[in-house]
């Protein structure tokens, strides 16, 4: 009945209205979680159980004055948020979040619900997480503020360092797939071994896991590793210069970012869309129920590293910038490397 | 058509982006717009069947290389430019300009010439050979036919890494 | 189908900028700029006559140019900033010691 396209159009809809959704939940959540973790509520005024928090966030960013200082190159300045939204946005562009669908014979070809299936799908995701820097190196440059350039420079120079880890542990997860396209990726996580143990990467490479996850903390400036960011309380930020709406959008591109690589890390180690033993049941009494259901388990996944992002920020103490540098170059560089020279050894080996 | 229509856009961008950085006067966006013209190189890339290439032209080029530019220009605090293009040149300015256009109008004419057994070039499509060629046959031929090429690079590499880290130090 | 010789005309293009742009320019980072230029285009006539023969070798060619850039570029930015910090100023006509 819908064609094709407006099915894919109305994919393309959803996963920007969810990720929206998803920047102010986080939001939500890493008050609440805060809250939890230091003992004390988290917001409870605004809405049943401080829910309606966010809202009352962004119309207080909103209303606020927008500021650009008087030395600062009027085009990048605007430019700079712009390309951190972006590249946050575009990243989630090629990640499947469900198996294939046909809402119930409402379309006439099932669609695949994940906007673009590139069979090049892991090295645009790390693409775009080089473009990012972009955004705060021009945020700080632009900004005419000797602080702001400081700490653009140290976050950027902490971002490309991390950026090799990340890299390398990618490279495991395609030497132990074969492939390059997060949809085969995932759909090769299916089955079980000894009947119980889902056949997932995280398995496989543990380590690569572990390595993925503190390279994309760094990636996106969090804490531990969010000095750049921390010297906002110290000195200044990349983005002190910034107000109300601009500064919404960097902060939206951090969340969303936080997302993407969670989307990442779930897709390429914990299976993505898959579950191990619920689908099968929902699959007998419903077939189709199984496919729609398929975006549930991935939120589920997501949203459990989302919690433990959260859960790290508020738990361990923040890395000295030289101490980070030392922990990237010298500890998860050579890390990495040999998770990739002893899984393409395995690969070889045991095929 | 559409691959007419995006070749036609990518290359517009691609060429009106390096104009703009020859003749901005700013190094920042010079550099900013050199990104832009990347970008459009890769699309016309993908036009021409080699996501990988494009790819790699975003991670490598896009994404390091032009990142160390930001850096020496944020580093060396570079925007003022030291003299406006064209500021002490006029006469050869005018020259230059004149030169650029007749090496175009050269290049456009020495590399339309190739003809030979196979016709035209504007008659004969870019892609009439096989498929797109898959990651895993780039690897084969990387790592089989041009491996010396291979090691010779990673060999470049180093010394690239070295000399710079010596050049740039502040006591030898 | 695009015809082979729209994308060399392209490269031509390009490479004449990324000339020009090193003669005319007074800027030592531009300049380097202006020879990656020449090089993107280059890598664009590589790739176009890889498709057009069928084979993957004008894919590979371009992975080796884009590795030289980088090493080159890599090289050269450390000059300019031993350069700059020696004259401390990025015009290349005033690096004109050897001149006689």
């Amino acid at each position: 009945m819908i064609p094709l396209l407006v099915a894919q159009f109305g994919v393309l809809l959803l996963v920007f209205v969810a990720l929206l959704t998803s920047a102010a939940v986080m939001v939500y959540a890493e008050r609440k979680v805060a809250g939890a973790v230091q003992q004390r509520f988290g917001p409870y005024l605004v809405g049943p159980k401080g829910a309606l928090q966010p809202i009352a966030d962004v119309m207080k960013l909103l209303m606020k004055e927008t500021l650009r200082p008087a030395g600062a190159d009027k085009w990048l300045f605007i430019l700079a948020p712009l390309i951190s939204v972006t590249a946050a946005f575009t990243a989630f562009a090629v990640v499947p979040f469900g198996s294939r669908t046909t809402l119930f014979g409402l379309l006439d070809e099932p669609v695949t619900l994940q906007v673009a299936d590139v069979n090049v799908a892991v090295l645009v995701v790390f693409a775009i997480a080089s473009l990012s820097v972009y955004g705060i190196v021009l945020a700080g440059w632009s900004s005419n503020s000797k602080y702001s350039l400081l700490g653009a420079l140290r976050s950027a120079s902490q971002m490309i360092s991390y950026e090799l880890s990340y890299g390398l542990s990618l490279a495991a997860v395609i030497v132990l797939a074969g492939s390059l396209s997060l949809r085969e990726i995932v759909e090769m996580q299916g089955g079980y071994w000894f009947g119980f143990i889902p056949k997932w990467f995280v398995f496989l490479q543990p380590l690569g896991f572990v390595i993925y996850m503190i390279a994309g903390v760094a990636e996106t400036n969090r804490a531990p590793f969010d000095f750049p960011e921390a010297e906002q309380e110290l000195v200044a930020g990349y983005h002190t210069e910034y107000s109300s709406m601009s500064f919404a959008m960097f902060f939206l591109a951090e969340y969303i970012n936080i997302v993407t690589v969670a989307a990442v890390a779930a897709s390429l180690f914990l299976g993505g869309w898959q579950m191990p033993f619920v689908p099968e049941l929902v699959a007998r009494w419903s077939p189709e129920a199984a496919g729609l259901l398929t975006p549930v388990w991935f939120l589920i996944k997501v949203g459990a590293i989302c919690f433990f992002y959260i859960w790290m920020r508020w738990t361990l103490p923040r890395l000295r910038y030289d101490q980070l540098m030392t922990f990237g170059w010298k500890v998860l560089l050579p890390l990495s490397a040999l998770n990739l020279l002893v899984t393409a050894a395995a690969v070889i080996y045991f095929a | 058509m559409t691959e007419l229509l995006t070749f036609y856009l990518f290359a517009a961008v691609a060429i009106v982006a390096s104009a703009l950085v020859v003749i901005r006067p700013k190094p920042m966006h010079s550099v900013l717009l050199l990104i832009v013209s990347f970008a459009a190189l890769a699309g016309l890339y993908i036009g021409l069947d080699a996501p990988f290439a494009a790819v790699i032209q975003l991670v490598i080029y896009a994404g390091a290389i032009m990142v160390l530019f930001v850096f020496v220009v944020m580093l060396l605090n570079a925007h003022r430019e030291d003299e406006k293009l064209g500021a002490s040149l006029k006469g050869p300015l005018r020259a230059g300009v004149l030169l650029g256009a007749v090496l175009v109008a050269e290049l456009v004419w020495a590399l339309t010439r190739f003809g030979g057994g196979r016709g035209s070039l504007f008659a004969r499509g870019a892609g009439e050979g096989p498929g797109e060629a898959s990651v895993a046959e780039l690897g084969r031929v990387l790592f089989t036919d041009y491996a010396l090429a291979f090691e010779a690079t990673s060999i470049l590499i180093i010394v690239a890494m070295v000399g710079a880290v010596v050049l740039a130090k502040r006591e030898l | 189908m695009v015809p082979l010789g729209h994308y060399l005309v392209v490269s031509g293009i390009l490479f004449a900028l990324g000339t020009a742009g090193v003669f005319l320019r007074r800027n030592v980072i531009t300049v380097l700029l202006s020879i990656e230029i020449m090089l993107n285009a280059v890598n664009l006539s590589f790739i176009a006559f890889g498709r057009t023969l069928g084979t993957v070798d004008g894919q590979i060619i371009m992975f080796f140019v884009v590795t030289v850039a980088a090493a080159e570029a890599a090289v050269g930015l450390a000059l300019v900033i031993a350069l700059f910090r020696h004259r401390e100023s990025l015009n290349p006509d005033l690096f004109t010691s050897l001149k006689w």
